[in-house]
């Protein structure tokens, strides 16, 4: 047993000596989620749009207004004629133009119907249709509160609860990614990369010649990540909570539990993948191109996956961060049970268990 | 052949300074055209520090150093063109294959297509690598890659070739082999700027000079200092001034 | 010249039988091509609504007519009880629930107005934004329609509509294979060159050889140019690579002039192997130099505006990405491949990254002739 203390000890010292490693452990993920949590932004805010007004009447005046003064849109130019749009596209000066018919209210009033055309830049289609869309939503508002002036009858008011995140913020949907991403990075890679070191460097050897058991080297390896795992993991939990003001609806202590278990789980497939290295070179780049690219793109931490093409989403599947973001926002921002998660929660932990089968299995292999 | 042998190598009170570390301190010694000299002394007394200097790789503190002619603070390039340089851990290419090798260090060196297909294709032959022309020289035995890296570092006919402990490691019948080498190029005038920790070579040398902590405490052919210093080998001279200095 | 041209070839070499530098250059790249673009979508291919209609009159049968028979929308459950829809958003069943409350139709006709509850999922917020936009404007013109009728207005007055028609430009099929592939061969071309180059030189330093060239009369620009000119090469010709591969299989649009997209790159590369460059001089061991090159491109390829919008970022986030290399170069791309602009259209972008690349490489070979 205290043999076994003494080689924690020395992968403390490791670890805390190695000034840059530390940085990169701690500093990093701070780092990054707070670059992220503020960049990484969906929300439409201040898109720069033209407005083409044929018509210049009091109704396109108070339609603009209602556009521009949404936080949506930031007016940048007022264009006269139609063949300026292409130009300005194409500067990217702006993203979207309104062009009023001539004679707007005139029409509403006496035809009973006035136009209004919408061009996006379609370059980014996602903006694009989100622009568009909110567009007409203010329109379409700017349309209701007409009908209630006038008093039109059989008015139907549609009314809208937002359920977990009231102010749409969208940054709440990809801290939980962010979350589960430095996690990875820091466990998973990591932990290949400290054993991958001891192999390089023929230390490995001696470690196993000594009296300490296979098991008690793994375990004595991987301890001090599971440690500063979890002081990172905390520490951006918090961060998330005070700098971004993500909420923890749920049982503080479900969301350690479910933390616990997905370290665990990274820190085996961090295992694994120092099982199949030879040096640290090849366990880094495993992690970061096998391991963090998928993560990243077929997690559901940026790109929802129920919109990918099926065999994608399969493959989603066996990415074990996808199954932890659905904890995290399970648990932080809808405020559910453990009811709700066991079937993602057990599939954690069966991947834990086959990874770690996996590599005592290799491990072993490696002494005879 | 001149009866006075020119000097090749002039350093005259060289001060190399850390901060407030002296790594050396007033160094003061000559080295002649066609001698192999060994640059003795203990790990830390400020051996690799001069040597750096010489190469042109660092500028001294203080002092005059001229090699091969040329000041060593304003004509590094020149000295560069004029000197080889052979390290303990070989610095040649595990990845290429002999022959990239000798084309690599031929081409920086300015040999011409011509001169370098005639350089490496002698070089082969000599050192018996027609097997392994065309094998990575990381499946090469330690010997032939150091004797290959001492031949590439000879490549471009220089007037010195310095040898950081070019021979640690390496079992005793390949450095004796190697040291067949090196009579061989001093024959042909190269002259042998070689350190060492193997007190046994330091008795193949023309002279020797042993730093003590950053100083010269020892300058000389080797069976003069051990008449100095009333001792059988070398090993002993070293030892001797050692204890003195501690 | 002649060194230089030595030099390269020992490098390409070397390159050739790098076991783990390999794979990187040719295989993950293309990978990351095929499936990255496939993957990064946000469109949304239906709504899942969860319907409660307690009113079951024919009004509401009407409403919920409208989205049964909607394309974009998919009704995954019937029920008459709030709890079971809060549960079907809970348990991600449902992206919305629409409750038409009880006396629905009889209050609309008495009282003249209605109320419809719709309960959204907003963890992600864009979809909550479209999918309350598409929701509310059926039940507007549903709304518009039904007061037509049963205000038995004369035909000559007919309840004013503005009628909205919107068109996209330059990718009307709301594309996003379009959109992302040129953000993606960027992110190619950036991990050849900062990436690949700082483990590079770092490698010659971890193996000692740098020693060894030190003494030789290579000049450190020959040095220099001899670690980041294959990159250079390997990395442009991996650009055009890309640039075919995105036409024969995602059918990218090229509408610019090609010669503005690689002149860019040109560029562009010089500024990437640079603080590839200054990375390898901060550091001693390859692990390390990967490390840092890694936090570098992440961030910068996070903030580029590659997947999510530059505009949407605070104002200082964008005012970081005047020091971000890679959001000039996919601006740049986007706007040359999609919209075929030209070099006035792109001059502004084109000039900073002439300068950060002056600035960046002159810091970089100053910091390396200083450290080594």
């Amino acid at each position: 047993m205290k043999r076994f203390f003494g080689f924690v000890t020395k992968e403390f010292y490791h670890i805390f000596r190695d000034f840059r490693t530390l940085v990169v452990l701690f500093g990093m993920p701070i780092a990054q989620i707070l670059l992220f949590g503020f960049a990484i932004n969906t929300d439409l805010k201040d898109a720069s749009i033209a407005i083409l007004d044929n018509s210049k009447d009091e109704m396109t005046r108070k339609l603009s207004q209602k556009i521009i003064s949404s936080g949506y849109f930031l007016l940048k130019e007022n264009l006269n004629t139609t063949a300026e749009i292409e130009k300005s596209f194409q500067t990217g000066k702006i993203k979207e133009v309104i062009i009023f018919q001539e004679d707007f209210e005139k029409r509403f009033m006496k035809d009973g119907k006035a136009s209004v055309q919408i061009i996006a830049d379609a370059t980014d289609p996602n903006n694009a249709n989100l622009f568009v869309n909110y567009t007409s939503g203010i329109i379409n508002n700017f349309q209701q509160e007409l009908m209630r002036e006038q008093k039109v009858p059989y008015l139907i008011t549609p009314e809208v609860r937002l359920r977990y995140n009231p102010e749409m913020k969208s940054v709440f949907m990809f801290v939980p990614g962010i979350i589960t991403i430095l996690l990875m990075l820091v466990c998973a890679m990591m932990t290949s990369i400290s054993i991958a070191r001891e192999k390089e460097l023929g230390t490995m050897e001696v470690l196993l010649v000594s009296p300490l058991k296979p098991l008690q080297i793994l375990v004595g390896k991987v301890l001090p990540y599971v440690l500063l795992s979890f002081i990172n993991a905390v520490t951006i939990i918090m961060l998330g909570k005070w700098v971004f003001g993500m909420p923890i609806t749920g049982s503080y202590m479900l969301l350690l539990f479910v933390t616990i278990v997905f370290i665990i789980m990274v820190l085996s497939l961090g295992i694994f993948i120092s099982t199949v290295s030879n040096n640290q070179m090849t366990a880094m780049l495993i992690s970061m191109v096998g391991l963090l690219l998928p993560t990243i793109l077929l997690s559901g931490f940026v790109f929802p996956t129920e919109n990918m093409p099926l065999i994608l989403e399969w493959l989603s599947y066996i990415v074990p961060a996808k199954w932890f973001i659905i904890i995290l926002k399970s648990v932080m921002l809808k405020g559910l049970g453990i009811q709700y998660i066991w079937k993602e929660l057990l599939v954690l932990l069966g991947m834990t268990l086959f990874l770690l089968m996996l590599g005592m299995k290799k491990f072993k292999i490696r002494l005879e | 052949m001149n009866n006075r042998p020119e000097k090749i190598i002039e350093v005259k009170n060289l001060v190399k300074r850390f901060g407030l570390f002296v790594a050396n301190d007033n160094l003061t010694f000559d080295v002649f055209h066609g001698e192999i000299f060994g640059f003795l002394g203990a790990n830390g007394a400020g051996k690799t520090t001069a040597m750096k200097i010489l190469c042109g790789l660092s500028k001294p503190t203080a002092g005059e150093v001229k090699v091969a002619g040329f000041d060593v603070y304003k004509q590094t390039e020149e000295i560069k063109k004029n000197i080889g340089y052979m390290s303990q851990r070989f610095s040649l290419y595990e990845d290429l294959t002999p022959v990239e090798n000798i084309r690599f260090y031929a081409g920086i060196y300015g040999l011409s297509n011509q001169k370098i297909k005639e350089r490496s294709e002698m070089l082969i032959e000599k050192l018996g690598l027609q097997e392994v022309r065309k094998s990575l020289l990381k499946s090469l035995p330690l010997g032939w890659k150091q004797k290959l890296a001492f031949s590439v570092a000879l490549i471009h006919e220089p007037k010195i070739i310095f040898l950081d402990e070019p021979t640690s490691g390496v079992d005793p019948i390949t450095r004796r082999q190697f040291w067949e080498m090196i009579y061989e190029a001093a024959d042909e005038g190269v002259t042998v700027f070689i350190t060492t920790h193997y007190m046994d070579e330091a008795e193949y040398c023309d002279r020797v000079s042993i730093m003590v902590d950053g100083r010269i405490d020892a300058l000389d052919k080797p069976s003069l200092l051990k008449k100095q210093f009333n001792a059988e080998t070398m090993n002993e001279v070293f030892i001797k001034l050692a204890r003195r200095s501690t | 010249m002649r060194t230089i041209l030595f030099i390269l070839r020992k490098e390409f070499l070397q390159i050739k039988r790098n076991r783990t530098m390999l794979p990187i250059i040719f295989f993950v790249p293309f990978v990351q091509l095929i499936i990255l673009v496939h993957a990064a979508t946000f469109e949304m291919k239906h709504i899942r609504m969860h319907i409660i209609d307690r009113d079951n009159s024919s009004v509401s049968r009407d409403i919920t007519g409208k989205f049964r028979g909607s394309p974009f929308y998919d009704i995954t459950n019937y029920s008459f009880s709030d709890k079971e829809g809060e549960e079907d958003l809970k348990k991600n069943k449902a992206d919305i629930v629409m409750i038409i409350p009880k006396h629905f139709e009889r209050n609309l006709k008495t009282e003249s107005s209605g109320k419809i509850q719709l309960v959204i999922n907003a963890i992600n917020a864009a979809s909550a934004g479209l999918t309350y936009a598409y929701t509310q404007s059926i039940i507007l013109k549903y709304n518009l329609d039904l007061v037509t009728e049963w205000a038995n207005l004369p035909s000559n007055v007919r309840t004013s509509s503005i009628s909205i028609t919107h068109s996209f430009w330059f990718n009307p099929e709301l594309n996003y294979k379009n959109y992302m592939v040129p953000g993606i061969l960027v992110l190619l071309v950036t991990l050849i060159g900062m990436f690949l180059t700082g483990m590079n030189i770092v490698r010659e330093k971890e193996i000692g050889t740098i020693e060894q060239i030190n003494i030789t009369p290579i000049k450190k620009h020959q040095f220099i140019i001899g670690k980041l000119l294959p990159f250079w090469i390997i990395a442009q010709f991996e650009l055009a690579f890309g640039l075919t591969l995105g036409k024969l299989l995602f059918n990218i649009p090229i509408l610019g002039n090609l010669g503005v997209v690689f002149t860019f790159s040109s560029i562009y590369l010089l500024v990437v192997l640079g603080l590839g460059l200054i990375i390898s001089t901060i550091n001693n061991t390859q692990q390390q130099s990967m490390f840092i090159s890694f936090f570098f491109m992440i961030v910068f390829i996070m903030m580029s505006g590659l997947f999510t919008p530059v505009e949407s970022m605070p104002v200082w986030a964008q005012k970081i990405n005047i020091i971000n290399p890679v959001a000039y170069f996919i601006k740049v791309m986007r706007m040359v491949l999609m919209k075929g602009s030209g070099f006035a259209d792109i001059k502004q972008q084109l000039i900073s990254i002439s300068v950060y690349a002056v600035v960046i490489l002159s810091f970089a070979v100053w910091r390396y002739r200083k450290v080594s």
